[in-house]
């Protein structure tokens, strides 16, 4: 039997960090408890926040369950992290940089030409240019999970247009307001100057034709996508405009938004979009959103696109094996972050081992998302394992496995209590002039006792994420 | 020798529309065999937009039309002297990797026919050869023939059917020899037959090859031959769409008819 690592405790003994929680809850009646986490889910709907994470799809308008015992960790723990992630990012920009340019990393043989190349993502529409200040991603969001005190590693990278910061900082708020005692008893770092320095992440990418103070806006594909409140919850937040693709248009070498007062230049653009549909022009012919002509505009440098098109072939499934040897590579520095071992089903040996080892072994799609299309091997059937088999043997190369990771458990408000429950985190890396990181995140939990599957979609939670100053 | 160009696109609307925006792929590209002596890009009532060089070196430039417009002429003027350079792209900068040109599209996917087609080059060892050899094979599959096929055939499609024109067997040269793992590329460009058929309803199009050790090698099957210095070059791409002289939307409810002539003649001297 795999026996997990509990953040709260360490030799059966409360850890200093969550001993303040312990008393809290201690002095907590039942019926208190329940009381809050009425008002809690009260809050939530008032504000609207209801939309699936990470783009899961699902019902648009469920809410997902928020556990108020928050997750702890120490400035020590953070402190290691943040440089990780800090790492990570930089790595990551660094291989995009390289792979739309020379692409020495591929010429020196430390990643296959055909995984760069030949991947869907990369973008040849804007091979031999670089963005301003050479970022691609200016919002990674790095997948963490952790298996002991020391351990952690990343499950996977986010490039493109990572979602759920929202809830990172929502959670808090509620918290906040909830529980105030909580925040004058603790000494949380806080978390609410992330839209602003997300506003001035992307003000410092402006393209080099702006002269003045860039005019920065959001892009939405409309009410309709599942993470609308989290576009117009930020771009409120940043000040900045919210618009959809029928707001703009580029004229001669700019793009510009429609206003009441007549056309206004746009500078950076933040589109939570996909590539696919940002300029039919460019992309695709038949869709009826995007801007056509951006990536003209873009490309000529008359505006800054975030993230920058293309970004997406950094955090391809098969691409995250060589992120160690990314930042090997470009920084000279060792990881200071694991990845998770990973087996490539278009290796013939790891092939091999992964189809000996379906009932051990993970396995996911290269492009998937969501918790969909994996196998999660131990909780398997024989007849789901085979017709997985199947799939694999189809197409290895879009499937990659990994071991089953002994994901460790924070302590979770359940119907009979406190019981420990899985959880993974994840925090939202900013790169521009600067990298910053807002210490915090969003912790999924896993909230059906057992399951290893955070995804909001398959019975997942949120917490709020704490890091104690030190 | 010295080839003139005037290559004329003119886009009417029924109902206006409320504005146009394009993307031109349309200046000669900068290599060896071709030296531009003049060369003009007229759109009416447009506003240059950005103009850069991209990866695989063609120069694009943008343009914007203000609406209600409803019609507009994209006038292409140029003088440019070539010369024989065998099919090989010299002296061209560009940044793209060969690698790049083995992903398929929609219309350069290979069905069983094509990869059947490829398969009778596989016993040839060099790829230069294995080339010529794929070129001669998609000119003897598919019989020049103009009106038997249309803007979105596809590269099987053609096949199957035994007849196409120039981007048909642009197509499924680029289809097989993707298949037969070697990298390859749509261009676009103009191409002089004789003076006494000038006046041509499109322009031209072959396909690049990538052989190691020597290049991208252009094969032109409709013509069976490689390009020479009867052939402007503008530039590339994985397919027809992707290399577009002219890409261009406009927006509104109104149809759009489409006149397109081109004249390339040679300056006797």
């Amino acid at each position: 039997m795999t026996t997990y690592f509990n953040e709260m405790y360490e030799k059966g003994r409360v850890r200093p960090h969550y001993r303040q929680l312990e008393d809290w809850t201690k002095a907590m009646p039942a019926e208190l408890r329940e009381m809050k986490q009425a008002e809690a889910e009260a809050l939530f709907r008032r504000i609207g926040i209801t939309f699936a994470v990470y783009g899961e799809g699902g019902d648009p308008d469920r809410l997902i369950p928020f556990d108020m015992f928050p997750r702890v960790f120490t400035a020590r723990e953070w402190s290691r992290l943040e440089r990780g992630i800090k790492q990570r990012a930089r790595a990551l920009n660094a291989f995009l940089c390289d792979v739309y340019g020379r692409g020495e990393i591929v010429r020196a043989g430390r990643i296959p030409a055909r995984l760069v190349y030949r991947n869907a993502a990369y973008e040849k529409s804007v091979v031999g240019f670089t963005p301003p200040k050479g970022v691609y991603s200016h919002v990674v969001g790095v997948d963490l999970v952790r298996t002991g005190a020391e351990d952690f590693y990343v499950l996977e990278d986010n490039c493109r247009t990572p979602s759920g910061v929202s809830y990172m900082l929502e959670n808090r708020e509620i918290m906040m307001r909830m529980f105030p005692e909580l925040f004058r008893e603790n000494r949380i770092e806080p978390v609410d100057s992330y839209p602003e320095k997300l506003r001035r992440t992307l003000a410092s990418v402006a393209p080099a034709k702006c002269s003045s103070d860039p005019t920065v806006v959001l892009l939405t594909p409309g009410h309709f996508n599942s993470a609308y409140y989290e576009h117009s919850f930020l771009a409120d937040l940043m000040g900045v405009e919210l618009v959809e693709g029928a707001d703009l248009f580029v004229e001669g070498e700019f793009l510009y938004m429609r206003t009441t007062e007549g056309p206004k230049r746009v500078d950076v653009l933040y589109r939570r979009i996909d590539d696919a549909f940002i300029d039919p022009l460019c992309f695709r012919p038949d869709s009826l959103l995007g801007i056509p002509g951006l990536m003209d505009v873009y490309r000529a440098g008359g505006v800054t696109i975030c993230s920058a098109p293309g970004a997406g072939v950094a955090d391809d499934k098969a691409v995250y094996t060589f992120v160690p040897e990314m930042v090997r590579f470009y920084l000279g520095e060792e990881p200071l972050l694991n990845n998770v071992p990973t087996w490539q089903c278009g290796k013939e040996e790891d092939l091999k081992h992964v189809l000996a080892n379906l009932s051990e072994l993970v396995v996911k799609e290269v492009h998937g998302s969501g918790g969909y299309g994996m196998l999660v091997g131990p909780k398997s059937s024989k007849d789901q394992i085979a017709a997985f088999r199947a799939r694999i043997e189809a197409d290895p190369d879009n499937y990659i496995a990994q071991p089953t990771l002994a994901l460790s458990t924070t302590p979770t408000f359940v119907n009979e209590g406190i019981a420990p429950r899985h959880v993974d985190l994840r925090p939202y890396c900013l790169v521009g002039e600067r990298i910053e990181l807002v210490p915090g995140g969003l912790t999924r939990v896993a909230l059906t006792e057992g399951s290893l599957v955070v995804n909001s979609s398959q019975g997942g939670g949120v917490k709020d994420t704490w890091v104690l100053a030190e | 020798m010295i080839l003139t160009v005037e290559h004329v696109t003119c886009y009417r609307y029924n109902r206006p529309a409320r504005a146009l925006v394009q993307s031109h792929r349309l200046t000669p590209s900068t290599c060896a065999g071709q030296r531009v002596l003049e060369w003009v890009v007229t759109v009416t009532d447009g506003i240059a937009g950005g103009a850069f060089r991209d990866g695989a070196g063609d120069w694009i430039q943008g343009w914007t039309v203000p609406g209600p417009v409803s019609e507009v002429t994209v006038a292409v003027r140029g003088r440019v002297e070539t010369s024989d350079q065998a099919g090989v792209l010299r002296g061209h900068r560009e940044l793209t990797a060969p690698d790049c040109y083995l992903r398929s599209t929609a219309v350069t996917r290979a069905d069983p026919a094509l990869a059947a087609l490829a398969a009778k080059a596989d016993g040839i060892e060099q790829p230069l050869d294995r080339a010529h050899r794929l070129a001669d094979l998609v000119a003897e599959a598919i019989l020049y023939e103009p009106g038997a096929t249309e803007a979105h055939t596809t590269a099987a499609e053609a096949l199957k059917l035994g007849r196409g024109v120039c981007q048909d067997h642009a197509h499924a040269l680029i289809a097989a020899a993707r298949v037969a793992g070697l990298p390859a590329r749509y261009v676009s460009g103009y191409l002089f037959t004789d003076a006494e058929s000038a006046d041509q309803e499109a322009a031209h199009a072959w396909a690049e090859v990538w052989v190691r050790g020597l290049g991208w090698v252009g094969f032109d099957p409709a013509n069976r031959c490689c390009p020479d210095e009867r052939y402007i070059r503008l530039g590339s791409g994985l397919d027809a769409q992707d290399a577009a002289p002219i890409r261009g939307i406009a927006r509104g409810p109104g149809v759009e008819r489409l006149e397109v002539q081109v004249a390339v003649q040679a300056v006797q001297q």
